[in-house]
């Protein structure tokens, strides 16, 4: 599957499109096909995403899981600060990453 | 220290301000990405794996408790609670948002701080000895230089879109404790028959083609540097490959024309160069050095109580004789075992702003090997520093051992990088935690990179290391022999790379190596250099 990407233009956050918006959050990410493209240019057009990138990913049943490991750890956030990441709470949150 | 007179703050705050124009035309969509990317580039401000960065300027390494505090003070107030001392001597913050940016530029000139000169193909911030004005062993005080090409080199007009980015190193002691042959340029001030003057080195570089610098003027008269510096960035820019990235460095120019034609080249554009009265007046060069005038240093020698062993080791491993009598030269080692080399929390970086302003004449330094030093110490002082230090969790006794590692960011933050570093400079530093190893195996400088852009030194490590990326795996090559010192190398790849793992226990076969194979009062260096690679090669692949 095909997983649109880039970072929030304010915040930088990274920003994973759901099909119908943004998330911050992988696993709400939807397969844009070949359909990635426009999308990107519509949404940069419009300064809701800095840096739109097309990426692989695979689907699991915890949801899209991109197939690189820079966009893995672009998912969640640094493998070496669990505090910063969008689970610090969740000690098992980065066994997918790496 | 340098003070900014009414030009320098004036220029600082209109940078400010134009900054913050052009961040709201961004963000009122009155300009795209690619318009608005060299424009916040020139400002320090990258977008990174996770975030926007912001990189500040620490000019030549200095600065004060009052800017130490602001960056406390932008950590927290800004980021997350911390920020990241680099191997140029600067800090970068690594969560930034981008309407926050202009206030935070504008608070940082509040305190003659910025971000110029921190990107972009421009002459970057100048770097120099962290122990500049305190060691006994320099010719004097390099920093009043290091300003003045920091005058010289902001906004120059020529030399604003360069070929590539271009960097500058200065010192004038006989030891290298900047890595000044592995600058664009280096410069080593020196004395020739009672005369100031300096060595000119250019050439140098890591990076994907590390290179050392070729000596291009043995001697070139202090009334005469900052007209043939002009010289040299001048034919560069004029013959710097601008078709190819990877070629547009100067070293890459000195491979294809030869350091004698560049030399030529450059002797030729000095001549015109000097008559066109680019160096300063006297009375302008006075009134910089002025402003780094030695503190009064008055204590007197103490003999100071070593029956604490972990005290006794800190005294020896990370303080080093200052030029004046009674006092000493502090480095505070952000390589916490198990830490992440150069990181210092908010309230880390405040501790040692009190430090430096109660005990080191206000004056802090950062080296690029991602530590910290109080220049300025009283001996009397010692035990109350180390005793703070213990306190903050900053009292690691391993300066220049091998788990006082230099590191990137590496793929953990950064958008260029192929695999990450710190883990692995994390569990290298675990593995040699005991402090009673390291000691023995001594002096050993242990350097990462992430890709081969080359940020953690990794061809200038004694062991070096190289994160690749091979099919989406991290793999990491393994590099011996390298120095970014006086004695300066560059470190040949060992063979075929190792995972995360692989490459640490690597690491152990090569010590034990050199624990085999070395003579009395060898450095892990000074083996390697007298026995080759061939005994590591076999220790560590069999």
């Amino acid at each position: 599957m095909k997983l649109l990407t880039g970072n929030d233009l304010v915040t930088g956050d990274v920003i994973w499109w759901t099909g119908s918006g943004w998330s911050r959050h992988v696993e709400e990410a939807g397969d844009v096909g070949d359909q990635g493209e426009p999308i990107a240019l519509a949404e940069e057009g419009a300064r809701r995403v800095n840096g739109p990138v097309i990426i692989d990913a695979t689907m699991t049943p915890d949801g899209p899981r991109p197939a690189h490991i820079k966009d893995r750890i672009r998912a969640l956030g640094p493998t070496v600060r669990p505090d910063l990441t969008l689970k610090p709470a969740d000690p098992n949150a980065g066994s997918w990453v790496i | 220290m340098y003070k900014y007179d009414e030009y320098d703050q004036s220029m600082v705050d209109a940078r400010v301000e134009e900054f913050r124009d052009q961040v709201q035309r961004r963000l009122a969509g009155q300009m795209t990405e690619d318009q608005f990317k060299p424009l916040r580039l020139m400002n320090g401000l990258y977008l990174q794996l996770h975030a926007y960065m912001l990189r500040v300027a620490v000019p030549y390494g200095t600065l004060d408790s009052r800017q130490m505090r602001m960056l406390a003070h932008v950590a927290r107030k800004y980021d997350r609670g911390y920020g990241h001392f680099t191997t140029r001597q600067n800090i970068q913050f690594n969560w930034i948002k981008l309407a926050d940016t202009p206030d935070i530029l504008a608070e940082l000139a509040t305190v003659e701080m910025h971000a110029i000169q921190t990107s972009g193909n421009c002459i970057r911030n100048i770097s120099s000895d962290q122990f500049a004005g305190a060691a006994a062993d320099e010719v004097t005080d390099p920093r009043p230089w290091a300003e003045l090409l920091r005058q010289w080199s902001t906004f120059h007009p020529e030399f604003t879109y360069l070929p590539r980015k271009f960097k500058i190193a200065v010192i004038a002691a006989p030891e290298d404790r900047a890595a000044m042959r592995l600058h664009d340029i280096g410069i080593e001030l020196t004395e020739r028959d009672g005369r100031l003057g300096a060595k000119i080195f250019v050439g140098g570089g890591m990076g994907r083609t590390p290179m050392i610098s070729h000596e291009i003027r043995d001697f070139i008269g202090a009334d005469d540097l900052l007209s043939y510096l002009e010289a040299c960035l001048r034919v560069y820019n004029r013959y710097g490959r601008r078709d190819n990235i990877y070629k547009a460095r100067i070293k890459i120019l000195l491979h294809e024309i030869g350091a004698d034609e560049y030399r030529r080249q450059v002797e030729e554009e000095f001549v015109a160069v000097k008559a066109l009265g680019l160096d300063p007046p006297a009375a302008e060069l006075e009134r910089i050095t002025a402003m780094f005038a030695p503190p009064p240093l008055t204590a007197e020698p103490v003999e100071l109580d070593r029956s604490d062993p972990d005290f006794a080791v800190w005294l020896d491993q990370n303080v080093r004789p200052h030029k004046q009598p009674g006092h000493a030269i502090v480095t505070i080692s952000l390589k916490l075992i198990g830490g992440i080399p150069g990181d210092a929390s908010a309230d880390q970086i405040d501790v040692m702003a009190d430090l430096a302003e109660r005990y080191s004449a206000d004056e802090l330094r950062v080296t690029h090997a991602q530590n910290i030093v109080l220049p300025h110490v009283a001996q009397a002082d010692l035990p109350a520093i180390w005793q703070a230090l213990t306190e903050t969790g900053l009292a690691e006794a391993n300066l220049d051992l091998i788990s006082d590692i230099i590191a990137c960011p590496g793929l953990d933050y950064c958008a260029l990088a192929n695999a990450r570093s710190i883990p692995v400079a994390q569990k290298i530093a675990t593995r040699f935690a005991d402090l009673g190893r390291q000691r023995e195996l001594g002096e050993l400088k242990l350097k990462i990179s992430g890709c081969i852009n080359a940020c953690g030194h990794h061809h200038a490590g004694h062991i070096g290391i190289l994160g690749v990326d091979r099919k989406g795996t991290e793999n990491f090559q393994l590099l011996l022999g390298g120095s970014g010192a006086e004695d300066v190398s560059l470190g040949k790849i060992t063979g075929p790379g190792f995972s995360e793992d692989g490459v640490v226990d690597a690491i152990e076969r090569v010590t034990d190596k050199y624990l085999e194979v070395r003579e009395s009062g060898e450095r892990f260096l000074d083996t390697y250099r007298r026995v080759g690679m061939e005994p590591f090669k076999e220790a560590i692949y069999g």
